[in-house]
């Protein structure tokens, strides 16, 4: 498992280029699935068709992490940019990103009139060496990703883009354990979630399943002086009640903590103030869908150092599985 | 002076009242069009078809589409005396509008958004934005009664701008000013398309709404069910000179537009791929339009169903939003040419990964 994470967290894709990360999921789900294709946005869909008497299910993670986007190179090489998705000016001083064409870069701030708050991200830019727009390595228009490996602390795993490679991990090692299902499974590795859920609006119009499951982090309450919510680390995955987008269906959230209590899977519950999933736009395309979400504890969401729980990634798997294994009625 | 351009920037549409502009969009492609119509919501809808052999099987459904709709005003409230309250119809600055000329209603009455003049206005007064609830349009009445069967709530304002040549030096930027370039341009480089012959069936799509979220398209896409889409905009050009060596969005002469991303959309790369690569073999100048902003009818057509490879081309327009939009007609030249090349290189094969 780690080396999965390890090789889907360290893979370039922020929303819009996702390319690159959309290759490596494919070749792990060559021999999960019986088919897969991609469709007009770019999700990559991975169809397992069970024994026939069940749902179409459709599950969701999103590949894409977000990144910042060059809007201009200077007279002196900087580049400045645009966030892709949600950045937090915070995380950006000192950082270091990377193209898809394999540059790297700094990145670096203005002299700040007030240092007590936080800038905008309109007064940093990027330092790729370049000393010119002629010798620029990168162009207006090229997207990067955040640079940093994965690291093992105690049974914690730290790493960017956990938000959403870990969900994605979740779904291929599901569907590598799986022995046998009564569904039709439809595995979406959703693009462009972190500007808007797009790819998951799109990807569940043409599927129209009967229900939908998304796989994505959650924030935790357990760190210092931190926002209220009750979800820890290493307390379980948290089983979707309600978060900025959304109220879980019913059916789908009971389904859940019945499958976690008759498999003796720990969980928790979640009720996230600020932050959304895929399964916001899925509930409502054509008829209405049925979604809910299981969500891995993670903190530091949108840093380059997002950590989640070895035991929780695991029980998110053992979930996932028992819940899409045995026959589901809303 | 191109006539059809000065006759759309001057024809009265705003969002929800595109009526007069696609009388005249009717009247300009009814002789191109194999198929027209007028949907559900006021999009217009012309279909040319494939006059070229497809090279494999039934011909591909490509849309394009430009929106007739310009941003303005509404009356919502008339004082005793005459004045009219109003909000704005889509994204309008309030620093644009004061001391303006507009006119109102079915009988384009001409009026001036008032404000108190300078001479009286405290000293800080001037330094301060003024909100729409605070302006009124003045149609030189001297009574609510005087407006009687004329004017009434709910009525359209718009921008009261003749379309204007700035530069007509053949070698130059020939420049033209007019209100609603944004997005008669685009209108008018449409109906110029529809005059090629192309390997697929076109679907131009004249739509209602852009300038209020965007919804005309949502509908079109969803009928039309286009394998692709373009959308042809003016977009933001903000060359004037700045004080630090920060990005123009875009730059008047240097050609169209090509976007990358906006908040509304990450164009289809294959389709910018094909948009570039033409571009490089034709010689045309281009540019891509600064990534990050502004949002188009691509927004909601890329969502539609099970989603369209889009993608946006847009001639530079500066002062967008407000009365004097000006744009370089060698631009929007440029941005036909892209458009007619680049047409006839759609083939299935574009879209393979």
């Amino acid at each position: 498992m780690k080396e999965l994470l390890q090789k889907l967290t360290e893979t370039y894709g922020p929303s819009g280029s996702e390319e690159q990360i959309r290759a490596v999921i494919a070749a792990e789900l060559g021999g999960l699935v019986d088919e897969h294709r991609v469709d007009a946005l770019g999700n990559l869909i991975g169809i397992k068709r069970g024994s026939g008497s069940g749902l179409k299910v459709m599950l969701a993670a999103h590949i894409d992490e977000i990144g910042v986007i060059v809007t201009h190179i200077d007279k002196k090489g900087f580049l400045r940019f645009a966030p892709i998705g949600g950045v937090n000016p915070l995380t950006l001083l000192g950082s270091r990103v990377v193209f898809g064409n394999g540059v790297v870069g700094a990145i670096g701030v203005e002299k700040l009139e007030s240092p007590k708050e936080a800038p905008p991200i309109d007064k940093f830019y990027l330092d790729v060496g370049a000393t010119s727009p002629d010798d620029s390595p990168v162009r207006v228009g090229d997207a990067a990703a955040f640079a940093r490996p994965l690291v093992q602390v105690g049974p914690r795993w730290v790493a960017k883009a956990m938000d959403d490679r870990v969900g994605c991990a979740v779904v291929l090692e599901m569907l590598r354990r799986l022995k046998s299902t009564p569904h039709e499974l439809y595995a979406v590795f959703t693009v462009q979630e972190e500007i808007g859920l797009r790819g998951a609006q799109t990807s569940a119009y043409g599927l129209d399943p009967d229900m939908a499951l998304a796989v994505d982090v959650t924030t935790t309450g357990d760190t210092p002086e931190a926002q209220t919510m009750a979800i820890e680390l290493g307390k379980g995955p948290a089983i979707k009640v309600k978060d900025s987008g959304m109220l879980a269906h019913v059916g789908v959230k009971d389904l859940l903590i019945q499958t976690a209590q008759a498999e003796n899977i720990p969980y928790q519950l979640e009720v996230l103030s600020r932050g959304t999933t895929d399964a916001m736009a899925i509930q409502v395309t054509r008829n209405g869908i049925p979604a809910g979400v299981i969500s891995i504890p993670c903190r530091y969401v949108h840093t380059n150092s997002e950590m989640v729980d070895m035991n929780d990634v695991e029980n998110a798997v053992r979930l996932l599985a028992a819940t899409v294994s045995k026959p589901i009625s809303l | 002076m191109p006539p059809l351009l000065q006759k759309l920037s001057e024809a009265f549409g705003v969002s929800g009242q595109e009526q007069e502009v696609r009388d005249i969009l009717y009247e300009a492609t009814r002789d191109q069009a194999d198929d027209i119509r007028v949907d559900t919501i006021g999009n217009l809808i012309a279909l040319k078809k494939a006059r070229k052999a497809a090279p494999n099987g039934a011909p591909m459904r490509v849309m394009v589409a430009a929106h007739m709709d310009e941003v303005g005003f509404m009356v919502t409230g008339i004082e005793n005396g005459g004045w009219l309250r109003f909000a704005p119809v889509g994204g309008v600055d309030p620093r644009v509008v004061v001391a303006k000329r507009v006119v109102v209603g079915q009988e384009r009455l001409p009026g001036v958004i008032g404000l108190k003049p300078i001479h009286l206005q405290e000293r800080n007064e001037s330094k301060q934005v003024v909100p729409f609830d605070k302006l009124v349009i003045d149609v030189g009445v001297g009574s609510k009664d005087e407006l009687e069967g004329k004017v009434q709530v709910g009525d359209y304002a718009a921008f009261d701008m003749k379309f204007r040549e700035l530069d007509a030096s053949p070698d130059g930027l020939r420049t033209v000013m007019g209100k609603a370039l944004d997005d008669r341009a685009g209108c008018a480089l449409l109906v110029e398309l529809l005059k090629g012959d192309y390997a697929f069936d076109l679907y131009a799509a004249f739509t209602v709404q852009e300038e209020v979220g965007l919804r005309g398209a949502r509908v079109a896409a969803y009928a039309l069910k286009p394998q692709l889409a373009f959308v042809l905009e003016t977009t933001i050009c903000d060359d004037l000179p700045k004080d630090k060596d920060l990005p123009d969005v875009t730059r008047l002469g240097a050609g169209p537009a090509i976007t990358i991303m906006d908040r509304s959309v990450v164009a289809d790369k294959r389709l910018v791929n094909l948009l570039v690569d033409t571009a490089t073999q034709a010689g045309i100048p281009y540019q891509f339009k600064g990534p990050g902003m502004g949002a188009t009818d691509a927004g909601t057509i890329h969502l539609t169903q099970e989603g369209i490879p889009s993608a946006v081309v847009s001639t530079p327009c500066r002062n967008l939003h407000s009365m004097a939009n000006l744009l370089s007609l060698s631009d929007w030249d440029k941005t036909l040419q892209l458009m007619q090349a680049t047409l006839q290189r759609v083939t299935p094969d574009i879209l393979a990964r």
